[in-house]
């Protein structure tokens, strides 16, 4: 089995968010970035468990500079046999989308696998973009995932529920919760990441479709209300009355 | 032209109603494409919300994106759409993506109100710590619409309702079973949220929530870390790495207000937080706070929801 894995960088989760440039950039001043967690803790270590028990290469892939290698790194410590980064910013989703099935038609995967959403953008568009471009089936929002030969068995979330459903592969699957758990690199891995294959490849050249014009900070909330905590009734009447939300 | 994509399947959510409000907000004619079983009487009332008339394909049942997005860019093709919105559900988010690459469409997820002056168009961004403005390049656009983001607003009256088939090609995707459990509220629509957190000490005391979800007629959330020991299924978790939602009301008890927590809630109206800690950070982006053992407070609560509603009827 084949096996695709895209990764995404993503500013570590207790960043401070800022922009800069008259708020048309995000501030990576003193940023860390990690594995957005999505690719990391259910795409890529499921990847691993399948490639464990039916074999098979575990490639991952990302569309970014030469900053974005301590990322590649990273995954590659886990357990990624090699990796490969298309070298360009990441302008958008479709940009990474159109670069990541370009490569990714030419080798013939069986399974692509994505993150359900990088926690910087929230977009959740990487995925369908690669199904259509490479023309494949998408079963997005999976939380589990089985191979029989060429038939995938996966869980997915639907509106207030699960479903159970099986697709031929090569499909392009984005992962959620639920369907791995996080690994944590081993001094084995880390020393082995260093020596694993990074191929660099150019990126071809793509129309923007979208782009971020500016950002800005919602407004703190004005000073919290402190309720008796006897006086249930107070908080009721609290929430009819003045914020009108029951 | 607006064409608006709804699922239909279990009859019109609100989230379908929002995005046709949307829809009519633009400007212009609305026309939605739906697939599934809903009736042609419940499918005409989107007229009132501001539809021209309803598309309907019966045979798709809406299991495959790549169906769907076959069937959408058929029907944005002949009636000439320059816009297509979808709701940033499940659905939006596996049909929109395969859309913009086939309609060569600009994509803007996510979005929380309508197109700015200049037509730039506001999104979450950072899980809910800031807000980004997205231009479209493309002639085309299509935009994935916040749940709760806007309010269904009733404007028109009953449309005309047509049936297609034949555009969507065959489904990819075998559905081998559906579990949905009875009675629930689907997280991201709930305009009334409760969400419990460590500070309830272990699954068996999740009763009270859920009395006070029912009492109030809200879903119920949870924390990472409940999710995560299994106290509560993974569906609810919130936050940075769970669901993000926007909820008109957000009932927070014994979550510390983490700032991972916070990134998926923070788009909520309005916040109740109770935790026995005063000094907990969720105090700082609440609106009305209770310094309390969640086991006294939540039962009172509880009572007082339930006098209030009694005083309702
Ligand atoms: C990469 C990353 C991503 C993350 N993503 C998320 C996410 O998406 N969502 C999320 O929730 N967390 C997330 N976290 C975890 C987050 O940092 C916190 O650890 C978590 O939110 C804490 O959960 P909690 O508030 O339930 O528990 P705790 O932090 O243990 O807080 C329990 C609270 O309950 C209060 N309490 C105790 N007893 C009572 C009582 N009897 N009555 C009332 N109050 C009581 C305590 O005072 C305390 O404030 C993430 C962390 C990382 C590193």
């Amino acid at each position: 089995m084949n096996i695709l894995v895209c990764i995404s960088k993503a500013p570590d989760t207790t960043s401070k968010i800022a922009f800069t440039n008259n708020s048309t950039q995000f501030d990576e001043n003193g940023v860390q970035y990690i594995v957005n967690p999505y690719d990391e803790w259910y795409a890529l270590v499921r990847a691993l468990e399948l490639k464990e028990s039916i074999g098979g290469n575990v490639t991952i892939i990302t569309v970014g500079t030469t900053t974005d290698e301590s990322i590649i790194r990273k995954a590659l410590a886990i357990g990624a046999d090699e990796a490969v980064r298309i070298d360009a910013d990441p302008k958008d989703a479709y940009f990474v989308a159109m670069q990541i099935s370009s490569y990714a038609k030419a080798k013939g995967f069986d399974i692509v696998l994505t993150g359900k959403e990088t926690i910087n953008y929230n977009g959740s568009q990487v995925g369908g973009m690669i199904a259509e471009a490479m023309d494949l089936p998408f079963v997005s929002l999976a939380t589990k995932l089985d191979v029989n030969g060429t038939k995938l068995t996966l869980e997915r979330e639907i509106v207030g529920g699960v479903q159970v459903v099986e697709v031929q592969t090569p499909a392009v699957i984005s992962c959620a919760k639920g369907m791995a758990e996080q690994r944590i690199p081993n001094m084995r891995g880390i020393m082995a990441a260093r020596t694993k294959p990074l191929t660099v490849i150019p990126a071809e050249a793509v129309a923007d479709l979208s782009s971020y014009v500016s950002y800005s900070i919602p407004n703190a909330k004005s000073s919290v209300k402190m309720i008796d905590p006897s006086n249930m009734d107070e908080l009721v009447e609290l929430l009819h009355n003045e914020a009108k939300v029951i | 032209m607006v064409l608006v994509y709804i699922n239909s399947t279990t009859g019109l959510s609100k989230a379908a109603l929002e995005t046709v409000t949307y829809g009519k907000k633009l400007g212009g004619d609305v026309t939605v494409i739906t697939n599934g079983s809903a009736s042609n009487e419940q499918l005409a009332q989107l007229g009132e919300y501001g539809a021209t008339k309803v598309v309907v394909d019966r045979s798709v049942d809406g299991e495959d994106p790549q169906q769907l997005a076959r069937l959408v860019a058929a029907v944005a093709d002949q009636v000439a759409a320059s816009t297509v919105i979808f709701s940033h559900d499940i659905y939006g988010k596996a049909v929109a993506p395969r859309l913009s690459v086939r309609m060569n469409a600009g994509l803007v997820a996510g979005a929380i109100a309508i197109p700015e002056a200049d037509g730039t168009i506001k999104v979450n961004v950072f899980s809910g710590k800031a807000v980004g403005y997205v231009k479209v390049a493309s002639e085309k656009r299509i935009i994935s619409l916040l749940p709760n983001s806007i309010q269904p607003e009733k404007t028109g009256s009953a449309c005309s309702v047509e049936e297609t088939s034949g555009l969507a090609g065959t489904s990819a995707i075998n559905v081998l079973e559906t579990k949905k459990p009875e009675g629930s509220i689907p997280l991201p629509e709930a305009e009334l949220v409760v969400s419990a957190g460590r500070g309830l000490k272990g699954p068996e005391n999740w009763g009270m929530i859920e009395e006070l979800a029912t009492a109030l007629g809200a879903a119920t959330a949870c924390s990472r870390p409940v999710a995560d020991i299994g106290w509560r299924p993974h569906h609810e978790h919130v936050g940075q790495t769970g669901v993000a939602i926007r909820p008109n009301l957000y009932i927070a008890v014994g979550i510390s207000g983490a700032i991972q927590h916070l990134a998926g809630v923070n788009g909520s109206k309005v916040i109740v937080v109770v935790n026995t800690d005063k000094e907990a950070p969720f105090f700082k982006a609440a609106d009305y706070g209770v310094v309390g053992d969640a086991f006294e407070v939540i039962p009172r609560l509880v009572e007082a929801v339930k006098r209030f509603k009694a005083t309702q009827h």
